[in-house]
């Protein structure tokens, strides 16, 4: 059970006098269960990849398998595809369109041809996953709080009980605490549930705390791939390509630099303070 | 999903025609369509197809682009034609059942034919080959003296402006929204007409909304610029006449003295 990327190539506009390769060459392998970051600058490909996983955008060359299966087999079912890979778009608040917020986390599901029953409990699951507070629940979902809307966006793709759940720049647009509330309940999801999940983002620091690997997309092609220490290890590679590591990341070289003998794999604070005081106390 | 669709369907190349004033190429279109109408015979259609090659010849723009505008008018020309052809009183040359071809008819026929295709053409050309803010710029210009008769020409202008630059980004909008409610399950495309028309809730809601959010930061950013309408504002490129306009404006006259007056003759 793993989602595998064969050499996948997307040329936008291929028809037209300026086609633009979007994607170049890809390959990549997801297990299941894992909790991956994707990282590039505004324009690197990452939200066009992420789109390649559910079908939405069809690959003009190479191959994609979920479960070993290629979903670009004639008789593939990608409706199905969709419910096991839920996409949550960037700013997945502007999707919303019921009347209330539990009748919009019910359309995934009534999608799907489940009953009634199935579906409002789907719904209801869902939202209590992402911490909606009961009271909200009837209330029109242009009323609430840009961090509320985003969790009921998120709760009407949890709804279709997805195997993997993407995120688009989950945390785009709002303040620090709306943010860290997001990822720990992403993280918290993950380790709970076994849902394998994929973030995209643009910043290091975001994703540092909470992935087991993170994948960096340069211009279409993948630049790095680890663990979140090695891949920080090349901040170099990162600030060449206009990304950064996590500020500690800095801190800690530049302990290093002056003589002070720190490891410098630590990607949280605490553990970059724990290791300064090591350092020191030595 | 939606790129196939254009509105405003310019074609950035650079060409004697793209460097043209809009007021040009607007008086230039309006003159040609009114030659259509004056001619008698086909000598003076002769006449008006050399003259729009020539134009989409110096237009560098492929021909293709310029039959896309003609299907939208197929179904139009085929009627035209069709009623013309068959209930045109004369001299009748084939007769079917109770069908009557006549010279007269297809002399008609033809002309409307014609005449429909190169209306069409020749204001293509004009679309392909300006911007559509060039087009408004111009079209301001030239209303001008309605301001007179207390028209807000400025302010149509700016309407106009506004509304094609939002069809780019209200269309990527659609095409965002869509793929997010197909992610969630949602059918776009299958189902009878009254199944599709609900499915259309989800896109049109959100679509909508956001239509609104714009229109209302917009609003807010053009009046923290002060934005106050027309009067006195200044333009950071004003329309000016060049050499080549002058020289267009001629090209134009000759072709419409010369056009109109093969075309009214009798031979």
């Amino acid at each position: 059970m793993s989602i595998i990327l064969d050499h996948i190539n997307y040329i936008y506009g291929e028809d037209t006098t300026t086609p633009v390769h979007a994607l170049k060459d890809i390959c990549l392998q997801i297990q299941d269960g894992e909790f991956v970051g994707i990282i590039g600058h505004t324009g690197s490909g990452k939200s066009t990849l992420m789109q390649h996983l559910n079908g939405l955008v069809r690959a003009t060359g190479g191959h994609i398998y979920y479960n070993g299966e290629d979903i670009y087999d004639r008789d593939y079912d990608m409706k199905k595809l969709r419910s096991k890979v839920g996409l949550v778009f960037q700013y997945p608040e502007h999707q919303l369109f019921e009347i209330d917020v539990f009748s919009d986390v019910c359309f995934g599901p009534k999608n799907l041809g489940l009953d009634r029953k199935e579906t409002e409990l789907r719904a209801y699951d869902a939202l209590r996953k992402v911490g909606l507070p009961n009271e909200l629940f009837y209330q029109s979902p242009f009323e609430l709080s840009g961090g509320q809307k985003r969790r009921v966006a998120i709760a009407g793709v949890l709804a279709m009980k997805p195997e993997v759940l993407i995120l688009d720049e989950p945390t785009a647009g709002l303040d620090p605490k709306g943010r860290d509330e997001i990822l720990q309940q992403v993280k918290k999801l993950q380790t709970e549930t076994g849902m394998t999940i994929l973030l995209v983002s643009h910043s290091m620091e975001d994703v540092a705390e909470y992935v087991d690997r993170i994948i960096v997309m340069n211009d279409g092609s993948v630049l790095l791939e680890g663990a979140p220490r090695d891949v920080f290890s090349h901040y170099e590679e990162l600030e060449a390509v206009g990304l950064a590591a996590p500020q500690v990341t800095y801190i800690l070289n530049e302990f290093r630099k002056n003589g002070l003998d720190v490891d410098t794999s630590a990607i949280t604070i605490g553990e970059a303070a724990q290791e300064i005081a090591r350092a020191l106390h030595r | 999903m939606l790129r196939d669709i254009t509105l405003g369907q310019y074609y950035s190349t650079e060409s004697l025609i793209h460097k043209l004033d809009p007021r040009v190429k607007l008086w230039g279109t309006c003159f040609y369509i009114i030659s259509l109408f004056c001619f008698k015979n086909f000598v003076g259609y002769l006449v008006a197809m050399l003259f729009l090659a020539l134009v989409i010849r110096l237009s560098k723009v492929p021909f293709r682009f310029m039959v896309k505008g003609m299907k939208s008018i197929v179904f139009l020309l085929l009627i035209t034609v069709g009623f013309n052809l068959f209930l045109t009183p004369g001299t009748p040359v084939v007769s079917l059942w109770k069908l009557k071809i006549t010279w007269e008819g297809i002399v008609l026929a033809s002309t409307m034919a014609l005449r429909l295709s190169l209306l069409i053409i020749s204001s293509s050309v004009m679309t392909l080959t300006t911007t559509p803010n060039n087009l408004t710029d111009g079209m301001e210009k030239m209303m001008g003296p309605l301001k007179l008769f207390k028209l807000p020409v400025h302010e149509v202008a700016m309407m106009m402006s506004i509304a094609l630059r939002f069809i780019p980004i209200l269309l990527e909008e659609t095409d965002k929204i869509m793929k997010a409610q197909i992610a969630r399950g949602a059918d776009f495309e299958s189902g009878n007409l009254f199944k599709r028309a609900k499915a259309m809730v989800p896109l049109l809601v959100p679509l909508f909304i956001s239509a609104f959010r714009r229109a209302n930061d917009l609003a807010m950013a053009m009046e923290a610029r002060c934005y106050r309408g027309g009067e006195g504002r200044t333009k950071m490129k004003p329309l000016i006449y060049k050499k080549q306009d002058y020289l267009a404006y001629a090209g134009l006259l000759i072709y419409f003295v010369v056009s109109v007056a093969l075309g009214r003759m009798t031979f």
